[in-house]
């Protein structure tokens, strides 16, 4: 089982707290799109993805972004059980999706930079070891069930 | 996934931006990397200090850096123009190539962090290839 600190609890939990989730799950999720292209694999039926604009104003990207930001919550609010919470996720991933899960981590770090860009200088080293820690642990368990 | 003209000219004009700060953004992103990926302390056994903003790390970061602008200057080359680096990293220093990918991140995020509104996507994914094509550059003569 992962052990986390006080001090990273409070840590995770301050990031989330300060973060307009609509806002930055669909700035993460485009800027994946853009920065790694074969993630658009899994977008086919998505629209328009020609382009880094196109992606950019996407409804549905835009969308999906929300709700994989919102799905992490769930990690958020299971710190202490976090493999058992994404069980269905990680089966939904594998068996319904086909995601590679070497994806995650891609989406992980665009995550990451989006958070950086948002938090400046209040995204300090010790913030980002505490979320890529939580953000690893989560790659983790979605890609657990996969066989 | 090598660079593009449109990638050149990406990073070229990023970096016109941020070069000022080139001697802040090594330091920041070297001592960042020695903490949140604290294996690659195991490089830097002989310093006095590895805590961010110490002295052998703010010139490490600098010294970063200064690779960094060399393969600005040659990003028509960049496999050639670092040889002389490669062959230092490769036979002196032996870092394990799994790093630079790891520096890279962090020297990305500290880009975020210091330049939110000039760091959009389309220069990101320019600026990532480019820091793919150093990290390879810098594999070069591993073996």
């Amino acid at each position: 089982m992962v052990k986390w600190s006080d001090k990273e609890r409070t840590v995770i939990a301050g990031i989330f707290s300060g973060l307009d989730y609509e806002d930055v799950g669909a700035k993460a999720l485009s800027r994946c799109l853009i920065v790694y292209p074969w993630t658009q694999r899994y977008f086919g039926s998505f629209g328009n993805l020609s382009n880094a604009a196109a992606i950019m104003g996407n409804p549905n990207i835009a969308a999906h972004g929300a709700k994989v930001l919102h799905g992490l919550d769930r990690a958020l609010k299971n710190m202490d059980n976090i493999k058992e919470t994404y069980t269905e996720l990680s089966i939904l991933h594998s068996e319904t999706l086909h995601v590679d899960p070497d994806n995650f981590k891609l989406l992980g770090d665009c995550l990451t930079i989006v958070v950086a860009a948002k938090m400046g200088q209040a995204f300090t080293a010790d913030t980002q070891l505490a979320f890529q820690k939580f953000l690893a642990v989560v790659v983790s368990a979605l890609g657990k069930q996969y066989c | 996934m090598s660079l593009t003209e449109k990638d050149k000219a990406a990073v070229k004009a990023i970096w016109s931006k941020i070069s000022k700060s080139g001697d802040a953004i090594g330091a920041e992103a070297l001592g960042r990397m020695l903490t949140v990926y604290p294996q690659t302390k195991t490089y830097f056994s002989h310093w006095s200090d590895l805590s961010p903003n110490s002295t052998p790390v703010k010139n490490h970061g600098k010294t970063v850096m200064g690779g960094v602008a060399l393969a600005v200057a040659k990003i028509d080359d960049i496999t050639n123009g670092l040889t002389a680096l490669s062959e230092q990293h490769a036979f002196q220093l032996r870092v394990d190539p799994a790093n630079f990918k790891i520096l890279s991140h962090c020297i990305l995020v500290v880009i975020a962090s210091m330049f939110p509104k000039d760091f959009t996507p389309e220069a990101h994914v320019s600026l990532d290839k480019f820091f793919c094509c150093v990290s390879l550059a810098l594999a070069e003569k591993y073996r």
